[in-house]
C-alpha cells in the first residue's frame, strides 16, 4: 500500500484498504473555523448527543472574518465561542491567541505524522505536509464527526509526483505546486491523493511542504501528502510529546499515475486570472501592472515566506500607489518576524502589517479589491471575484515574486532569479 | 422521487466563489443565500428559477471551497437537482449531505440545451429530456450514500445511528 492507503487502513481498523472502497475511519482532529463552525453547530444540535466525541480533538479556530469584520461576522463568532465554552473545548483559540488555522495547528503540534484529520475548510489538506492524511469537508460532515468521532471516506487512488534535482534561486514550494497544477489542471487530481516524493521534496523546509499540500485541493485532490522524514521529526519534536506513527509507501505500492519532474525546470510561477491552473513561468508573464500585493494566507504566511519577502524588500520601497499588505499567519510568526527585524524592513518599505487573519484571501476584509483593480497574492485561489469586485483580478505567486512585484509595481522577478 | 423543471446550463469549473461569494458567508439562511446564488455570473439567477428547475453543467462543478453554503444557496434558489459531467469532491459530499440530488452524466449534459424541460428520478437515476424525449441512466450511488440520501441527509442518518443501540 502507499502512505495514504496505510493511514486510512490504520484508522479504519483494517489491515488493508484499496482505492474505491468506502470505509468508516476514526478521526484524530476535527477542525472548523468561524464561517464553517456555525453550520456544524446547528446541525450537531439535531443529532441528539449533548457533548462532542472528544473535547481535545474538536479544534475551532476563528480566522476567516476575524477580528470581527462586521456585525454579522461578530454574531457568528459569538455563536462559535459560546459553543466552544459550553463544550469546554481544549483547542478553541480566541483573538490574540489564534492564527490562520492551517498555520496554527502544525505550529502547536496538534497534528502529527500518521494522523487522520478532517476540517470544514478546503485547505485542511495542508497537514499532509506532516505525513498525515488530511482532507476538507463541509459543515454537516463535521457536525456528524463532532458527534461520533468518525467519518466515511472513499479510499482515493494515488498520484505520485516525484521531483529530483535542485530548485533555482527563490523557488519554493508554492512555485512547485503552481507548476504542477498548471500541468494537470484544476481537476487533474480530482478525487485522488497527491503524493509528493523525491530529492527536491526532501530538501524542502516544513513551510514549503505545507504550501505544496495546501494547494492539493486546487487540483481537485482529496489530499496532498509528503512522508515524514528527519526534517518532519525535528519539527514535531519541538512541538509535541504525543506518540505518533510514521507511515511510508511500500516499494511496490500502486499509483494510478507517476509524474517525474526536474526541479531545474521549475521557474518562478504566476497563476493568471481566473484559475489556479492558469500558471506560467515568470519569463512568459509580460507586463502586468498591479494595484495591490498580499503576502500571507495559509499557503504562504509563515516565517520562511516573510524572510524571503524581507530579503527582497530590504532597503527598497513599495512602488508609488501600490498597496502591500503583509499578514503573518500566527502570533508566534508575527512576533518572530518582529524580533528578527522584518517589520522594520516592511514598514520602512511602506507595507501595511496585519494581525493574523485570512482576510483578503477570500475577499473578506483587510484588503478587498474594487472594480478594475489587480492584485498579486501569495494566496491560493483566483476565481472571479475572489478578492473583491467581480471585475477585479487576482494573480497567484510565491513570496519572492510578490515582494519583487510590490517594488516594481508590476509582476517582476527578484534580482538574481534565473530570468 | 421525481424532479421536473427546465435546464439552466453552465460551463466547466463553476467554482464556489461564483456559486456564493465569500462576502455572503455571514449566514446559513437558505433564503438569504439564494438571493446571491451565481451572482458574479448572473445577478438575476434566482429570479429566473422556477422551483424544480435543474442546473446542467460541464466538468468539475462546485470546485474551490468547502463552503456548504454553496449547495444550500442553490437549493434555496429553488433548484431541484444538478446534472454535471463531474463534481468537485467536497461539493459532491455537501450536496448529498444537504439533500440536493446530483447526477453525473457527460452524455446527458452534451445533449441538453438551455430551457429544455427535464425530469430526473432519484430512485432509478434516470434522466429524461422531456423536450427531446431522450433518456440516460446514471450510475447508482454506493449503498452507504443511498442510505444517506434515503434518510434525507447525513444528520438524519447519523441521528438514527446514534439513537439505535449497536448490535
Amino acid at each position: 500500500m502507499n502512505i495514504t492507503e496505510k493511514i486510512i487502513a490504520a484508522h479504519a481498523g483494517r489491515d488493508r484498504v484499496a482505492p474505491g472502497e468506502l470505509v468508516s475511519v476514526k478521526i484524530d482532529v476535527a477542525l472548523a473555523n468561524d464561517i464553517t463552525a456555525p453550520g456544524a453547530i446547528l446541525e450537531f444540535a439535531k443529532i441528539g448527543v449533548e457533548r462532542v466525541f472528544d473535547k481535545d480533538k474538536v479544534v475551532i479556530v476563528p480566522d476567516h472574518f476575524t477580528p470581527n469584520k462586521d456585525i454579522a461576522s461578530a454574531e457568528q463568532a459569538k455563536m462559535v465561542r459560546t459553543f466552544a465554552r459550553a463544550q469546554d473545548l481544549t483547542n478553541y483559540f480566541e483573538i490574540g491567541q489564534m492564527g490562520i488555522e492551517h498555520a496554527l495547528l502544525p505550529e502547536l503540534g496538534l497534528v502529527l505524522p500518521g494522523d487522520l484529520v478532517i476540517g470544514a475548510d478546503s485547505h485542511t489538506c495542508t497537514y499532509g505536509g506532516l505525513g498525515a492524511f488530511s482532507t476538507g469537508m463541509g459543515s454537516t460532515d463535521l457536525a456528524a464527526a463532532f458527534a461520533t468521532g468518525e467519518t466515511w471516506l472513499k479510499v482515493p487512488p494515488s498520484l505520485k509526483f516525484n521531483i529530483e534535482g535542485t530548485l533555482g534561486p527563490w523557488v519554493t514550494g508554492k512555485d512547485i505546486i503552481l507548476y504542477i497544477i498548471g500541468r494537470i489542471g484544476v481537476d487533474g487530481a480530482l478525487y485522488k491523493a497527491m503524493e509528493f516524493t523525491g530529492g527536491a521534496i526532501g530538501a524542502l523546509s516544513m513551510d514549503s511542504r505545507f504550501s505544496i499540500c495546501n494547494m492539493a485541493i486546487e487540483a481537485g485532490g482529496k489530499n496532498g501528502i509528503i512522508a515524514a522524514d528527519a526534517t518532519t521529526r525535528a519539527y514535531v519534536a519541538e512541538r509535541s510529546d504525543r506518540p505518533y506513527t510514521v507511515f511510508e509507501s511500500d516499494d511496490d505500492a500502486a499509483y494510478e499515475r507517476v509524474f517525474e519532474f526536474r526541479a531545474e525546470d521549475i521557474e518562478l510561477q504566476v497563476a493568471f486570472p481566473h484559475l489556479p491552473s492558469n500558471a506560467r513561468g515568470l519569463s512568459d508573464v509580460g507586463e502586468v501592472v498591479v494595484d495591490q500585493v498580499v503576502i500571507g494566507s495559509c499557503t504562504n504566511g509563515r516565517i520562511e515566506d516573510l524572510r524571503i519577502a524581507a530579503k527582497i524588500l530590504k532597503g527598497q520601497t513599495v512602488h508609488r500607489g501600490l498597496r502591500l499588505i503583509i499578514i503573518p499567519a500566527t502570533q508566534k510568526i508575527y512576533k518572530q518576524a518582529m524580533n528578527e527585524g522584518l517589520f522594520d524592513i516592511f514598514i520602512d518599505a511602506g507595507a501595511a502589517i496585519s494581525t493574523p487573519t485570512c482576510g483578503p484571501c477570500l475577499g473578506g476584509h483587510m484588503g478587498v479589491l474594487a472594480a478594475g483593480e489587480r492584485a498579486l497574492a501569495t494566496t491560493n485561489r483566483n476565481f472571479v471575484g475572489r478578492m473583491g469586485h467581480k471585475e477585479s483580478e487576482v494573480y497567484l505567486a510565491g513570496p519572492a515574486v510578490a515582494a519583487a512585484t510590490a517594488i516594481a509595481g508590476k509582476i517582476s522577478a527578484p534580482d538574481g532569479a534565473e530570468n | 422521487m421525481k424532479i421536473t423543471g427546465k435546464a439552466h446550463k453552465f460551463g466547466r469549473d463553476i467554482d464556489t466563489d461564483i456559486i456564493i461569494p465569500a462576502q455572503y458567508l455571514t449566514t446559513f439562511d437558505p433564503d438569504e443565500l439564494a438571493l446571491h446564488c451565481m451572482e458574479p455570473l448572473d445577478g438575476e439567477f434566482k429570479a429566473n428559477v422556477t422551483p424544480g428547475d435543474i442546473i446542467v453543467a460541464d466538468e468539475n462543478f462546485g470546485c474551490g471551497s468547502s463552503r456548504e453554503h454553496a449547495p444550500v444557496a442553490i437549493k434555496g434558489a429553488g433548484i431541484g437537482a444538478i446534472i454535471a459531467k463531474s463534481f468537485a469532491r467536497i461539493f459532491y459530499r455537501n450536496a448529498i449531505n444537504t439533500g440536493l440530488p446530483i447526477f453525473e452524466s457527460a452524455e446527458a449534459v452534451d445533449a441538453i440545451n438551455a430551457c429544455d424541460e427535464l425530469s430526473v428520478d432519484t430512485g432509478t437515476g434516470v434522466i429524461t429530456n422531456v423536450t427531446t424525449g431522450r433518456t440516460w441512466r446514471t450510475a447508482a450511488f454506493p449503498e452507504f450514500l443511498a442510505g444517506v440520501i434515503e434518510a434525507g441527509g447525513l444528520i438524519e442518518y447519523t441521528r438514527r445511528r446514534v439513537a439505535a443501540p449497536r448490535k
